[in-house]
């Protein structure tokens, strides 16, 4: 393959890293923005979608295409009862300080992860997408389901986007993200905010990680990278900026999948996490955010 | 009793009773407590930074595999005797943090907490892309001949535990002489207020600097003698994982008690011990325990102690 088409399959496998990592990072971006807190365990609420996208597929008698419907219903609405059920019994009862709401999350993340463990098992295992259909191009085939998360990815960060703007419930998130004492003046219930805006970035995860988990399999480490990408993506876009985390996603998700196309992936991870140390030392309103 | 020989009599008496349990205990446990003591010296020193200056790190785990690094890759290429290379290992723990630092110290809070765990992070990657030197995951093991000091093979049962227990000492001895010293005093300042410490004419990025250097010259200490008493050095050493842990052991101690890391890390480390022998979920306990920790009881157990009944513990 020459070097035209290679360059656009890796343009093209970027764009869906790019679209994913979108989905997970505003869910890492809103909890940090409305709660400042610091989600450690965003990685995991993302590895419980992927396992829980392969119990529902695995065990609802529906065709492929259904069962996966399914799945996107129903793992993001666990993971965010979950969420919102850990952001009750532990973040609240922190009042959210942010250096022991951290030392916190770590602590969910490894029971979670010992969780899947135990429960899902140790194996890598795949779910079918919910069809098969490849594009061909002169050069190479291409998964129309890699287009199709793209797309799907879009859909849902519009939605989380016309939700934040123009619903009653986004603007109270708003509000509160703004000044949480004035807002509870205002009579709002602070605490069920919290609750809601934890769960939905958690639920946001889980939804990127069913997404992704007909191309890449689920298992109960594959937190990791998503959270590493994510803090990058959400730091360097600007903590709290969902527009800057936006923008950030794309840059990050492209510019990775080219890289680690062309040079080692572990070298593309050095100088990206060196990237996130340097610029909270020396610009922490992000390279893009307009505010902190 | 004065308070200084309350003090002092309290962690003597703790070593005496430390040097003398490996004649009471079986080799099994011996073994365990030499590698409890090299990790106390770890936690020790992140308690330096985190308890007693306030800088909560996530990165320590990079400067304790620079005291690996700094020991395994002279002895492992160039044929370094064991002394020279552990007092590398050592500087190479401080010298690590003294640069992180420069840097990380800009920022305060949760930024500090990112910036560190980032610059580990990169450090572990480093470790794995260089595995050509360093040999990646799987790491080398430090050959036994060069384990020996002055005719002590340290891969004996008794040697070991004698050549930890020096270390510990040192390292509890020293940290007890700091925290009471007025630069100890100082470190608190920082962390209990620093804008009043700043009005005070203290530098607080100088004092947090040298108190984060010291927190890595402890840490690289730990690294380079737990590479040479267990003879293996890899990059697992170097993961999240081992930052953490020093943080759990000082969260469970006690914050800012010179005895709080070793009591938490005697007691996590049988707690993981026990378990594992019922369930292989070890890591569900060491989650539940951080998460308790903040929960009930963010003081630690030697810093509950210290609130009720003997506020003279250092």
């Amino acid at each position: 393959m020459s070097f035209g088409p290679f360059l656009l399959l890796a343009v093209l496998e970027g764009t869906v890293m790019a679209a994913v990592l979108a989905l997970t990072s505003v869910g890492l971006s809103l909890v940090f923005g409305v709660m400042r807190v610091v989600n450690v365990a965003h990685g995991e609420f993302y590895m419980l979608g992927a396992i829980l996208a392969w119990f529902v597929t695995y065990y609802l008698p529906f065709p492929p295409a259904l069962a996966w419907v399914a799945a996107l219903i129903i793992a993001p609405l666990v993971v965010a009862a979950i969420a919102a059920l850990a952001d009750t019994f532990v973040l609240k009862r922190l009042n959210y300080a942010p250096e022991a709401t951290i030392v916190a999350t770590i602590g969910l993340l490894y029971m979670v992860q010992q969780a899947a463990l135990t429960i899902y098992g140790p194996d890598a295992r795949p779910v079918a997408a919910p069809f098969e259909w490849r594009i061909q191009l002169p050069w190479f085939g291409y998964s129309g389901y890699k287009l199709f998360v793209v797309g799907a990815a879009g859909v849902i960060l519009a939605a989380v986007w016309l939700f934040m703007t123009r619903s009653t419930a986004g603007l109270v998130m708003r509000a509160t993200q703004i000044d949480r004492d004035t807002a509870q003046c205002f009579g709002i219930n602070v605490d069920r905010v919290y609750a809601g805006t934890f769960a939905l970035g958690a639920a946001l995860a889980a939804a990127a990680a069913v997404l992704i988990v007909p191309i890449q399999q689920a298992h109960y480490l594959m937190g990791h990278d998503p959270l590493l990408l994510s803090f990058i993506v959400v730091i360097i876009g600007g903590l709290g900026s969902i527009r800057g985390t936006l923008v950030a996603a794309l840059v990050i998700g492209l510019s990775d999948g080219i890289i680690s196309m062309f040079f080692s992936p572990t070298l593309a991870k050095i100088i990206a996490t060196l990237l996130v140390a340097l610029v909270l030392v020396f610009r922490p309103q992000g390279l893009f955010g307009a505010r902190a | 009793m004065t308070e200084s020989v309350k003090v002092w009599s309290l962690h003597l008496g703790v070593l005496a009773l430390v040097f003398a349990a490996q004649y009471v205990l079986p080799p099994y446990h011996a073994t365990n407590l030499a590698r409890i003591m090299v990790l106390a010296v770890f936690a020790m020193g992140y308690n330096i930074a985190f308890g007693y200056t306030g800088l909560l790190s996530l990165g320590h785990a990079l400067f304790f595999a620079a005291g690996f690094y700094g020991m395994g890759l002279p002895i492992g290429l160039l044929d370094w005797a064991p002394v020279p290379a552990l007092i590398l290992g050592l500087i190479a723990g401080g010298v690590l943090a003294g640069l992180v630092g420069v840097l990380a110290l800009r920022t305060a809070g949760v930024s500090f907490m990112i910036v560190t765990l980032m610059f580990a992070q990169a450090g572990y990657l480093t470790l794995l892309y260089l595995n050509t030197w360093t040999g990646g995951d799987e790491g080398f093991v430090v050959d036994r001949a060069a384990r020996v000091i002055a005719g002590n093979d340290l891969s004996l049962d008794g040697t070991r535990f004698v050549a930890a227990f020096g270390l510990f000492a040192a390292a509890m001895v020293g940290c007890l002489w700091l925290v009471r010293s007025p630069f100890g005093r100082v470190m608190v300042a920082m962390r209990e207020n620093e804008e009043r410490s700043r009005m005070l004419g203290y530098d607080p990025f100088r004092i947090k600097l040298i108190a984060l250097v010291l927190s890595g010259i402890y840490a690289g200490a730990a690294g380079a003698a737990y590479g040479l008493l267990f003879g293996y050095v890899g990059a697992s050493f170097a993961t999240i994982q081992y930052s953490i842990l020093p943080m759990l052991y000082v969260l469970l101690g006690g914050a800012g008690t010179v005895l709080g890391p070793f009591l938490g890390a005697v007691l996590m480390f049988y707690l993981v011990d026990i378990t594992s022998g019922y369930t292989d979920a070890y890591l569900f306990v060491v989650g539940a325990a951080l998460v308790g920790l903040v929960l009930f009881a963010p003081r630690g157990i030697l810093g509950n102690l210290r609130e009720r009944f003997a506020p003279w513990l250092p």
